[in-house]
């Protein structure tokens, strides 16, 4: 189904709930006295923007805007994680001691303006919309990393992000030009409809255009070789701004990843395999990728110090994991990859909530200001930051062991016994350095100067929320995959 | 061989035009020369674009793209720049080798 503009709007009602939200915060900010109240109003956009996607139908999709974006269940799963990862930034913004210095309607304005781009990252079908979708998300995480303006970690780590990202961003549109070149299309079902056709296909040409797409998709998922803004960026950034981009932006980087890389560029066969294209070898380059992300992200873990340093390598290691759904080129793969980007953001948003408890508190966020944690009034957090943290080493009774279950069964049903192999002897890698903090917090005693952690209330429900869904979901996760079951359709449409 | 200027000659100056970009972007120091090397890499994309539009004879996706990338070149210019700023404000340079707070 080829909808026009205003069919569309049907399907649209997150996105203008979003627009409208953006619109409204800027004026209420001039009009407003009490600022702080922003904050709660951005909550609220952005929970009714979650409930619309809750509420829309289950449909065999179509397309929006004339083939410009693409409705479908994937789009939906993906636009619900988005939306659930604006919630919990909005939630932790509202807390943070960082954020509070800062020019609140611009803040949230732009947070909310950045939860758009993501949610149009995910839904677009044609080249032209991933670029403008994945740029329109650089530029609005470009102003937010460096939003406090007179501090220097944060103002470096958005030079830092403009720059790789302009470069990675630039070398992604020279590589679709190849691609627009090759097929004359920007629209994906003409591309897919374009390279699948018999006849002879310049394979060399679309691997190295390929490569260079996969320089800016890669960015943002933060895959090696483009994870090196990562670290930085997310030291740099205010803590709920990174929370937002280690599990909002990387999820709409994987689902752009998926939507170019799977209908786009390969045909499912009857048995729930994707068949890549005859020649050009883009999913073995893809598993050596993913091999090398979690090796390296978790062996530069083990050496740091800061926590929030530590935390963005691990992310840049469970990126490896997820991809691990992704190289294996089938359904059952796809599946097991969103159930794990549903588990990340799970335990990542609390591992960072707890972070950003404690920076309140200490101001620091270097591990030795979790010395003894437990013992000088912050029981609570430690025992969370401890669930959280098992549950991104994969241990059982936590989402993560049973989203890592099921990326290893898909791996081991794809005959993939090398990646299986790497993928388990990273987890025991990782055990060392997540174990470290645990370690700190309850077995170290304090020193005495590093003062009293204290938590307010709406950070308590937070954590509490964040903490029990990783349990509990890691006991009864049947709805989580059900829905990932349900969000494995693409909608292709004919040519 | 004639000495017409074909859709190869648009290929190979966009090449050589990516390239100085990206040896740009690699080996200046000074953040505007960093970002002025990524406005020759989105450049270069922009003359794929038109000569793949003009020589393929598709309908007007290329021009279009191409005017999109010019305005997001400008939209990245202006952040960039206000970035740079900053970091002059409370650097006192824009050596990007200079600001090294964060690394390990």
């Amino acid at each position: 189904m080829d909808l026009g503009n205003y069919a569309s709007l049907a399907h649209f009602g997150p996105e203008l709930v979003l627009g409208g939200g953006i619109l409204l915060l800027v004026i209420l900010d001039l009009l407003m006295a009490d600022k702080r109240r922003l904050g709660d109003i951005a909550l609220l956009i952005a929970v009714v923007a979650l409930l619309l996607i809750a509420m829309e139908p289950v449909t065999p999709g179509a397309w929006l805007f004339h083939r410009m974006l693409v409705f479908d269940s994937f789009a939906i799963f993906f636009r619900a994680l988005i939306a659930l990862a604006a919630i919990v930034a909005i939630w932790m913004s509202i807390g943070s001691e960082e954020v509070l210095g800062c020019d609140q309607g611009e803040y949230y304005a732009i947070l909310l303006a950045s939860t758009f781009a993501m949610f149009l990252m995910a839904e677009s079908a044609n080249l032209l919309m991933a670029y403008l979708a994945l740029e329109f998300v650089s530029l609005t995480s470009y102003i937010l990393t460096g939003f406090l303006r007179h501090n220097r970690r944060s103002l470096e780590a958005a030079l830092k992000y403009l720059i790789y990202g302009g470069v990675a961003s630039g070398t992604m549109i020279y590589g679709m030009s190849w691609i627009f070149g090759i097929t004359g299309s920007l629209d994906f079902t003409v591309i897919n409809h374009a390279l699948t056709t018999p006849g002879a296909l310049p394979v060399l040409a679309v691997f190295i255009s390929l490569v260079l797409i996969l320089a800016g998709m890669g960015y943002k998922v933060a895959s090696v070789p483009f994870h090196m803004w990562a670290p930085d960026v997310y030291q740099g950034a205010p803590i709920p701004i990174t929370t937002f981009l280690a599990i909002g932006s990387k999820a709409a980087g994987f689902a752009l990843l998926t939507r170019f890389f799977f209908p786009a560029l390969s045909s499912l066969t009857a048995a729930g395999n994707w068949q890549a294209l005859k020649g050009v070898d883009w999913p073995e380059l893809l598993l050596f990728i993913c091999m090398i992300t979690m090796t390296l992200g978790n062996l530069a873990a083990l050496q740091q110090s800061n926590m929030k340093r530590l935390l963005a390598y691990s992310s840049i290691a469970q990126a490896g994991y997820a991809l691990m759904g992704f190289v294996v080129l089938s359904n059952d793969g796809i599946r097991a990859m969103l159930f794990y980007l549903f588990a990340y953001y799970v335990m990542d948003a609390g591992a960072f909530l707890v972070v950003m408890i404690v920076a309140n508190s200490t101001g620091r966020e270097d591990i030795d200001a979790y010395r003894g944690l437990a013992w000088r009034g912050g029981i609570v957090p430690a025992v969370a930051l401890t669930i959280f943290l098992f549950s991104l080493t994969g241990i059982p009774l936590t989402i993560g062991f049973i989203g890592k279950f099921y990326l290893f069964a898909a791996v081991i049903r794809g005959r993939f016994y090398l990646l299986a192999i790497v993928g388990v002897l990273n987890s025991v890698v990782s055990l060392y350095y997540y174990m470290r903090p645990i370690k700190t917090m309850f077995l170290d005693t304090p020193n005495g100067d590093e003062g009293a952690v204290t938590v307010d209330f709406w950070n308590y429900g937070l954590m509490g929320v964040l903490a029990c869904a990783t349990i509990v979901l890691g006991l009864y996760w049947a709805p989580v995959l059900a829905f990932a079951t349900r969000s494995m359709h693409f909608f292709t449409g004919p040519v | 061989m004639s000495g017409a200027v074909g859709l190869d000659h648009y290929l190979v100056l966009s090449l050589i035009i990516f390239t100085l970009g990206m040896f740009t972007v690699l080996t200046r120091r000074n953040a505007i020369g960093i970002l002025m090397g990524v406005e020759l890499i989105l450049n270069s994309a922009n003359i794929n674009y038109l000569a793949f539009a003009y020589y393929g004879g598709a309908r007007y996706d290329g021009q279009i793209f191409a005017i999109f990338v010019i305005m997001l070149a400008a939209a990245e210019a202006v952040i960039g720049l206000a970035v740079v700023l900053a970091i002059y404000q409370n650097f006192r340079t824009i050596d990007v080798g200079a600001t090294e707070n964060l690394s390990g």
